[in-house]
């Protein structure tokens, strides 16, 4: 009964003077409004990186083959010897083969939608004799534009034929077009063009153009220096490099739900691991976006945290400033202290009256700071691109912590106020 | 007084000294002796520095004498704690201040609703009670007001309906009239002749007014901390 009176009474004491409970309050309303902010951006933040790696590819599990990690350990005398530092370059028996990704593919056809393999084969250069132009040759089977989305401009894809003839056929980029045949993507199809990879030329026929798309993340001084990508059929590739090796990784492209891709994830490692468990430097593993999601959003909230760990230094200065303001009320209305006790107050119901004050303080600079912090947030988020999303758990905090803070930074001048002498207090002018 | 009456504030042998330590030590009160019977309207006179404050302050429980006892309606003050102390004024001790000391921000009503509030009375009886009071003292139609927007008989009125509130065994009043023009004063004091008379309220009045002290039943005379003399008053009763 007493808390709901003592409610009452702190609005009327903070109301009466508006103008000093606003400033007192700015303290809070600073402190938890960045808190607030913060939390908000790098939780939007966070929400548009998942939904934007999963349009990316959510369903995609890149397999690769990795460098075994465990050590062979020489133990003498209890001393553990760890060979480390060793490199294995991986050879063809390393290597995965097209029998293994037959074998993947039939084992779990129910939950393999395409099987894409890229190659990376090497920089070189393309011309049509008239000018020249630098590409990444890259080697690729036809299911790769299942895991890669490209638009075509022009012609076709690579396709399963151009592989099993090992044809000198090449996708190029509009960008490169844009150099040759006059910009005209229809009519450099069929066209021979000279790639030389290593100082070795071979004449390659161009079957397709796509629409080269920026990288926002990658900003070149000048669009001639951009090096796009020519895709050519893997097993033109390999013939190039001279090579018959397998494949170092490919990615799968999932017909699985999004949130059985791990599971599935481990049950192709497990199909791997009869084929490498007699090999002593390589092992097969497995990555999913689930995975980059996931470190990549840890390393946002480490980040969110350490800087909303500093606004809370001004949450500190904002407490002080409460304590200051609730001593100051506390000196005006001594003579108020010395009636209430002079009528019985109790020290512990006077200590009660002004903490509930401090807390009601702070409460409601807290409840303006989220307001202020998650309008500031939105903002934001909104110039950079992303959607707010509210920080439920920040807000339950702040609000749970703005408490604290009127109570720690309350008690004391609380606690001046019930030990105040009733006779000092009522002579008090 | 008859033999019926109940001693209802007794003060033995009371003492009270400042400073305490030997060099600087200040003794206002030097053993006072008073007996207060239930009922009873009784002023206390004497200049300033005579000890009347302290002496006030003592009986209202707001202090604790060096040494001597005071009984309270039958209740031992002088060991009280605290929060016993605090207990006694809620309860015993109705406060009637020459400044009135009412709660600013709050309106009357709320003001003669605080020492029912601390005593734990709920809501409606407290309001219900507070009504009462503030229309026996005259403030029907101001029961709403803040204190600023009162006049101060009307405060003074409302502070006296407050010091009724837990229905204590005495009413304390310091000056109660200092502050008032003497037709408000009038006023005042026919409200505590009517409480002493109608309800046999025990009223202790500390003043420096010769007049006011007269309407009195029996003045008691401070005079440099000890009783200067005692004699029967009570034109007005």
């Amino acid at each position: 009964m007493l808390i709901l009176e003592n409610i009452k009474l702190a609005f009327s004491a903070l109301f009466s003077n508006k103008m000093r409970s606003l400033l007192t309050m700015l303290g809070i309303i600073i402190g938890i409004g960045s808190v607030i902010a913060i939390m908000t951006v790098s939780s939007s933040l966070t929400t548009s990186i998942s939904t934007s790696f999963q349009e990316m590819g959510a369903n995609n599990i890149t397999v690769g083959i990795k460098q075994s990690t465990e050590e062979e350990e020489v133990r003498s005398n209890g001393m553990v010897f760890g060979t480390s530092g060793r490199t294995v370059t991986a050879d063809e028996d390393d290597m995965i083969t097209d029998d293994m990704l037959e074998e993947l593919q039939d084992t779990f056809s129910d939950q393999i939608d395409a099987i894409a393999i890229s190659e990376s084969v090497g920089s070189a250069t393309i011309d049509s004799g008239s000018s020249s132009s630098n590409i990444s040759l890259t080697g690729i089977n036809p299911d790769y534009f299942e895991s890669s989305e490209i638009t075509l401009l022009a012609g076709r894809k690579i396709k399963q034929e151009d592989l099993d003839g090992t044809k000198k056929v090449i996708m190029v980029s509009d960008k490169v077009i844009e150099t040759f045949f006059d910009g005209d993507n229809e009519s450099a199809l069929a066209q021979a063009v000279n790639v030389t990879l290593n100082n070795v030329t071979t004449k390659y026929y161009i079957v397709g153009v796509y629409e080269y798309e920026e990288d926002s993340t990658f900003t070149s001084d000048s669009d001639e220096d951009v090096e796009t990508s020519a895709y050519i059929p893997i097993t033109t590739g390999k013939e190039q490099l001279h090579s018959d090796d397998g494949y170092s990784q490919f990615t799968i492209v999932t017909a699985t739900s999004v949130d059985s891709v791990s599971t599935f994830a481990s049950q192709v490692e497990a199909f791997f691991a009869p084929y490498y468990a007699d090999n002593e430097d390589y092992e097969i593993s497995t990555s999913t976006m689930e995975s980059m999601t996931e470190s990549m959003n840890e390393m946002i909230q480490t980040v969110s945290i350490a800087i909303a760990f500093i606004a809370g230094i001004s949450l500190l200065v904002g407490g002080i400033g409460v304590m200051n303001i609730m001593l100051v009320s506390i000196t005006e209305r001594t003579r108020e202290i010395g009636t209430r006790k002079a009528l019985g107050a109790k020290n512990s119901s006077i200590r009660l009256q002004f903490i509930i004050e401090s807390i009601i303080l702070c409460l409601i600079g807290g409840l303006l700071g989220i307001l202020t912090g998650f309008l500031l947030g939105a903002i934001a988020a909104s110039i950079l691109g992303y959607s707010a999303t509210a920080p439920v758990g920040a807000i339950l905090l702040s609000v749970g912590f703005s408490m604290i803070i009127g109570t720690f930074f309350g008690y004391y001048p609380a606690n001046k106020a019930a030990k105040l002498d009733p006779i000092e207090a009522l002579r008090y002018e | 007084m008859n033999e019926q009456s109940k001693t209802i504030i007794d003060l033995q042998q009371i003492r009270k000294s400042f400073f305490l330590g030997k060099p600087n030590e200040l003794e206002i009160l030097h053993g006072i002796d008073l007996q207060v019977t239930e009922g009873e309207f009784v002023s206390i006179v004497g200049e300033s520095g005579s000890g009347k404050s302290t002496l006030m302050n003592i009986i209202g429980a707001l202090d604790r004498p060096t040494t001597g006892s005071y009984h309270l309606a039958d209740t031992d003050i002088g060991n009280a704690k605290d929060k016993e102390l605090s207990e006694i004024r809620n309860q015993k001790i109705g406060f009637v201040f020459q400044t009135y000391n009412l709660i600013a921000r709050t309106t009357a009503l709320s003001n003669v609703e605080l020492p029912m509030l601390y005593s734990g009375v709920s809501k409606s009886k407290r309001t219900a009670r507070a009504k009462e009071l503030l229309e026996m003292v005259g403030m029907k139609n101001r029961i709403y007001h803040k204190p600023d927007e009162l006049s101060g008989g009307q405060k003074q009125r409302t502070a006296i309906a407050r010091a009724m509130a837990n229905n204590p065994a005495m009413i304390l009043a310091d000056e109660p009239t200092g502050a008032l023009d003497s037709d408000t004063g009038r006023h005042i004091m026919d409200i505590f002749h009517k409480l002493h008379k109608e309800q046999g309220k025990t009223i202790v009045l500390i003043t420096h007014s010769k007049e006011l002290a007269e309407e009195t039943e029996r003045i008691i005379t401070l005079k440099d901390g000890r009783i200067l003399n005692e004699r029967k008053g009570g034109i007005l009763c």
